[in-house]
């Protein structure tokens, strides 16, 4: 999973407190995906024992939580941190996607209105750009943690610039479908 | 907020009879002060339409439009062409610069047209070069220039003697990525600095510049994202329920 990985590629620039590493991942990342630091710990717990990182030397191992302990990456942790970089992220299995399975159904079953469907997801997504694209207005690029963050807006918004052109290509396809009983059908139907 | 457009109810009716298209059946849009308006549909959704008729260059068949406080339905020919000169400015997908003027000749030329001396027109031409960030290249050519600084000239004749209502087509249509951006950065900054704009594009990316997005489907408003969400919309939601 990503978080371990990208907790253990922290870890390759030096040891670091558990909240530390929060705060790095979350920088570099624009806090687009926020960690609680329940879930840092509990990886850092996994890492340990799973042997990729251990206790930073000369710190106390005195307290449970962790919390008070500075981690450092082992040479099995810097091999993981290496293959991951390595290898392509997995394309094998689609993940499951909502509003295709959404309208998947809905073009199957009798009565619902595709094309309101089909609308009402395009303005959800068209105001979702809208969000990333003033935060990547106000998104200055020249610094290191600047630049990871910006490119993480940039995958936002041509995933969502996707959605809107995989939608625009759906209502073309349904409304060639029923051309018979006209376009402006298609169209009032939307309207309302 | 001050409308600078507004199109109210408006219908366009092409032919007649039999073979009578309607390109817009009842829209109402508006375009405040400061306020950029995206137009996004399908081809043959009445987009081009809209733009003409919020340029003056057409008329509706039924409904208004106001530019600047002056509605365009009863003005003559003459005095709607004046106002488009004084008030209106274009950007096209395909520049439409004259190949024989200098960049700041074109930029200058509707000021002229609208009877400015020479000198004091390539004054303001200068102006909106440098504001477009082209000052160096004003003695320059369409043909010595690339595809971008092109656009950018365009934008700088749009926006020359303090036009307050932009109308763009598909501006960043002939221009890659990164140059579009740029493009789209200047009709921003232009608009926040108190214009408005009305921009016509496929892009959804472009779009999501502007602060509304409306959807035309077979000439009628179907939808419209990014509208904002202010202390009348949350009175409205709760009188709603």
């Amino acid at each position: 999973m990503s978080v371990r990985h990208a907790l253990l590629a922290l870890l390759e620039q030096g040891p670091m407190y558990g909240y530390q590493l929060r705060t790095e991942f979350e920088g570099r990342t624009g806090s687009t995906w926020p960690l609680n630091i329940g879930q840092v710990y509990t990886t850092l717990a996994r890492l340990e024992r799973d042997g990729m990182i251990e206790a930073a030397s000369g710190d106390s191992e005195a307290d449970e939580d962790g919390s008070k302990r500075r981690y450092a990456i082992t040479t099995d942790g810097r091999v993981e941190v290496a293959t991951w970089f390595d290898e392509p992220v997995g394309r094998g299995e689609p993940p499951r996607d909502e509003l295709a399975i959404k309208l998947a159904i809905a073009v199957t079953i009798p009565g619902v209105d595709v094309a309101s469907l089909v609308q009402r997801q395009r303005t959800a997504t068209m105001n979702a750009l809208h969000d990333y694209t003033r935060l990547k207005r106000g998104a200055a690029t020249d610094e290191p943690a600047d630049l990871a963050w910006s490119l993480v807006l940039d995958s936002l918004i041509f995933n969502a610039e996707a959605e809107i052109r995989w939608l625009d290509h759906c209502e073309a396809r349904l409304a060639r479908r029923s051309s018979a009983p006209t376009r402006s059908t298609v169209a009032e139907e939307a309207a309302r | 907020m001050n409308p600078i457009l507004t199109l109210a109810d408006v219908t366009r009716v092409h032919g007649a009879g039999a073979a009578e298209v309607h390109a817009l059946r009842g829209v109402t849009v508006t375009a405040s002060q400061g306020e950029l308006v995206a137009v996004m549909g399908p081809s043959g959704s009445g987009k081009s339409t809209l733009l003409n008729l919020a340029g003056g260059l057409d008329t509706p068949s039924t409904g208004d439009v106001v530019v600047d406080g002056t509605s365009l339905v009863r003005l003559s020919q003459s005095r709607r062409a004046a106002l488009r000169r004084t008030s209106v400015g274009y950007v096209f997908q395909s520049f439409n610069l004259i190949p024989a003027l200098t960049a700041a000749e074109n930029v200058a030329l509707p000021l002229e047209l609208d009877g400015w001396k020479r000198g004091r027109a390539r004054d303001a031409a200068l102006v909106a070069l440098d504001e477009v960030g082209l000052t160096s290249a004003a003695d320059r050519y369409p043909d010595d220039m690339s595809g971008g600084q092109q656009q950018r000239v365009a934008i700088a004749r749009a926006i020359v003697g303090q036009r307050r209502l932009i109308l763009a087509d598909e501006p960043t249509g002939a221009l890659d990525t990164a140059t579009g951006e740029e493009v789209l950065k200047l009709l921003r900054a232009r608009v926040d600095a108190g214009a408005a704009g009305l921009l016509v594009t496929h892009d959804p990316r472009h779009a999501a510049w502007a602060d509304r997005v409306v959807f035309l489907r077979d000439g009628l408003v179907v939808d419209e994202s990014g509208r904002a969400r202010g202390p009348e919309d949350l009175l409205d939601a709760e009188a709603a329920r």
